[in-house]
């Protein structure tokens, strides 16, 4: 009993340090902002972070805590921004006060980014290891395809919608919203970095509760056993389901946030490469560490620019830091190394 | 006929992943590792044969020679550097590294040869001289009074896919070394135990693997001509589906889950939609992945408790 007690308080204090630092964060940076003694690019990187971390700690729940490997996180980021940033416009006159529009906006990208989740959790959930993996990356690249030929326009009449061309036929009130290829332009900057903060937040509260609930520990249970878990009854599928449509939702709302923050948004920003760039914070933040995510998120968004002075050599020295930190965490000597330096280390559970 | 032309043209789409899914599916099959670094082999090895044949002028025989000993050799280098160190680690870190070596690989390209496209040469053409005298230059068959064309490209990769099938295959059952292989893939620690030397042959896998990357490479840019650092990345994620298609670890299955995911793609492209011709690729796959979850040819494993 005193040994769980232990155990319970170790892991809120772990959640509060996380709440702790995020906080600190936002006061030191929103400081430097007034102060203006920050660089403009930086500035312009802050809501990107915001989003780059909600998506990675969003990921951690169905890597880290799920146990499941998804490639296709950035297509949930995609209907997310779609839907949010389009809703977002059609409000425009609606709700004229920006911040609320924005929360109506990652609200409605959430439930998009949600269903989706769920429609695609149904099969994929089905299968295991490298093969869900794959078909994660399969759908992915299916959401790609269809908003990069998805064209969606508003008039007098109504929504309209039309899929390869544009044949929506618009009256001479109408506007193109979604314009296949091109995407979504004429878009109101509406993101801020208090609005990436709030979502932060709210992202870390989710999950926490989530992970350290019933149903949490259930979720863990069939990541470390799925045999044993549902032989003392826990509902694989229910489970599983309820973290991955979390995590879906999640990243629909960063979706939403990272999209309103540019004028234009294409289809192909949400590729493959954008969901494995997030499985690299995750990874190299460690599996189930939603602030190793946070940490790995931030740096990893501004090390590309903070390498600007190599210019053309930066994306070179990112892959080579990118392996070197791999080969350094997984070395064993320097593992037993480091257990050594910190005394009273519990053993290290293995997260896949 | 139009079907056939299609048809033919599927085929010969689908060779080429398979190629490219054999890398994929024999070092999965071993080390259990998605090398999401084979796409960017690819472009190494065609870039290598572009520059040896239009830079200096080489047969594109010894282009293409060149290229697979270039790529064998990035193979191994690379196993031996980044993978190597990371045979106990968990699979996730493996992937992130593997990852990493395709940014390298990819940059490294970019610094080294620009992001101006090349347009890769065709060397499968045949060069004649007619009754007036001109030179004609052929690069391709008609049949049925010029109902079909069939290019020499298409023939040639249809051909080499079918060598290196039987080459493999005679290979893995009959050699020493392919003995070794299949071994190992089947249980690396009894393996170690009968006297074989697993991380030699794990090295050999990758070499055998990265020089069939450079003639898929070749034959790729054979047929669509534009060599830019990315060429790879996009076949190498297809030819990837391919090899789980047909069953992951599973040579036979990589040759079939490629060429279906080929003629499937082509058929779609003709028939359905250009735009959405990747999405259905993809559709399909998931669809055999539900009724087959271990892919066309693939073993099931059942979980002993």
């Amino acid at each position: 009993m005193a040994n769980k007690l232990s155990g319970l308080r170790k892991s809120t204090r772990r959640n509060f340090l996380t709440y702790a630092l995020v906080i600190l964060a936002f006061i030191v940076l929103q400081a430097l902002i007034t102060t203006g003694s920050i660089s403009s690019s930086l500035k312009g990187m802050l809501v990107p972070i915001c989003a780059y971390v909600v998506m990675a700690v969003s990921l951690n729940l169905t890597v880290g805590v799920l146990g499941e490997l998804s490639l296709g996180h950035a297509g949930f980021m995609s209907v997310g921004a779609f839907t949010g940033v389009a809703t977002a416009i059609l409000l425009q006159d609606v709700i004229p006060m920006a911040p609320l529009r924005l929360a109506v906006g990652m609200a409605v990208g959430a439930a998009f980014a949600a269903l989706a989740g769920f429609l695609i959790g149904i099969p994929v959930l089905r299968l295991k290891g490298d093969y869900l993996a794959i078909v994660t990356l399969a759908f992915g690249e299916i959401i790609k395809s269809i908003f990069n030929n998805l064209y969606m326009g508003v008039d007098s009449k109504g929504l309209h919608f039309s899929l390869l061309s544009d044949t929506t036929n618009l009256d001479e009130t109408g506007t193109l919203i979604i314009g296949g290829p091109m995407g979504i332009g004429g878009i109101q900057k509406i993101s801020t970095f208090a609005a990436g903060f709030v979502l932060v937040m709210i992202t870390l509260v989710v999950v926490f509760h989530l992970v350290g609930s019933r149903a949490g520990r259930a979720i863990m249970a069939i990541r470390d056993n799925r045999i044993a878990a549902e032989s003392v009854g826990v509902n694989v599928t229910k489970y599983k389901m309820m973290a991955f449509v979390t995590s879906a939702a999640l990243a629909g709302a960063a979706g939403t946030l990272f999209a309103a923050n540019y004028s234009t948004i294409v289809a192909n920003k949400f590729d493959f490469n954008t969901s494995i760039l997030v499985l690299v914070f995750v990874v190299l933040g460690g599996l189930g560490n939603m602030l190793g995510s946070i940490i790995a998120a931030a740096a990893l968004t501004i090390l590309p620019e903070a390498l600007r002075e190599f210019s053309d050599y930066r994306m070179l020295v990112y892959a080579i830091v990118l392996i070197l930190v791999m080969l350094a965490t997984n070395n064993p000597t320097l593992k037993s190394l480091l257990a050594r330096l910190r005394p009273g280390n519990r053993e290290k559970k293995e997260a896949v | 006929m139009t079907f056939l032309n299609f048809l033919i043209s599927g085929i010969s789409l689908g060779s080429i992943y398979a190629i490219i899914a054999l890398g994929y599916t024999m070092v999965y099959g071993i080390a259990k590792m998605l090398n999401f670094a084979h796409g960017d082999v690819i472009m190494v090895g065609a870039y290598i044969c572009f520059y040896a044949v239009s830079r200096y002028s080489m047969p594109p025989l010894v282009g293409v020679l060149l290229a697979m000993l270039v790529c064998t050799v990035l193979g191994i280098v690379v196993e031996r550097l980044a993978y190597k160190p990371l045979r106990a680690a968990p699979s996730l870190a493996v992937l992130i590294t593997a990852i990493g070596v395709s940014y390298f690989l990819q940059n490294a390209a970019l610094l080294l040869w620009s992001s101006n496209p090349k347009v890769f040469p065709n060397a499968f053409v045949l060069k004649s001289v007619d009754a007036e005298g001109n030179e004609v230059v052929k690069n391709g068959v008609e049949l049925f009074a010029g109902q079909l064309k069939i290019s020499y490209v298409t023939l040639a990769t249809i051909l080499i896919c079918i060598i290196i099938m039987l080459a493999l295959t005679w290979f893995t059952s009959k050699t020493k070394m392919g003995k070794a292989m299949r071994a190992c893939s089947e249980d690396k620690g009894a393996a170690q135990l009968m006297g074989i030397n697993v991380n030699a042959t794990i090295s050999m896998t990758f070499a055998i693997g990265s020089g069939l990357a450079a003639v898929a490479g070749v034959l790729l840019c054979s047929a669509y001509p534009t060599l830019v650092p990315t060429t790879g990345s996009m076949p190498g994620i297809k030819a990837f589906t391919a090899a789980v298609f047909g069953g992951i670890g599973s040579i036979p299955g990589a040759l079939l889950g490629g060429l279906l995911l080929g003629v499937i793609e082509i058929f779609a492209k003709a028939y359905i939609s250009t735009q959405l011709s990747d999405a259905i690729v993809f559709a399909v796959l998931i669809v055999v992945l539900l009724v087959k979850p271990a892919g066309l040819l693939g073993k099931q494993i059942r979980e002993k408790v």
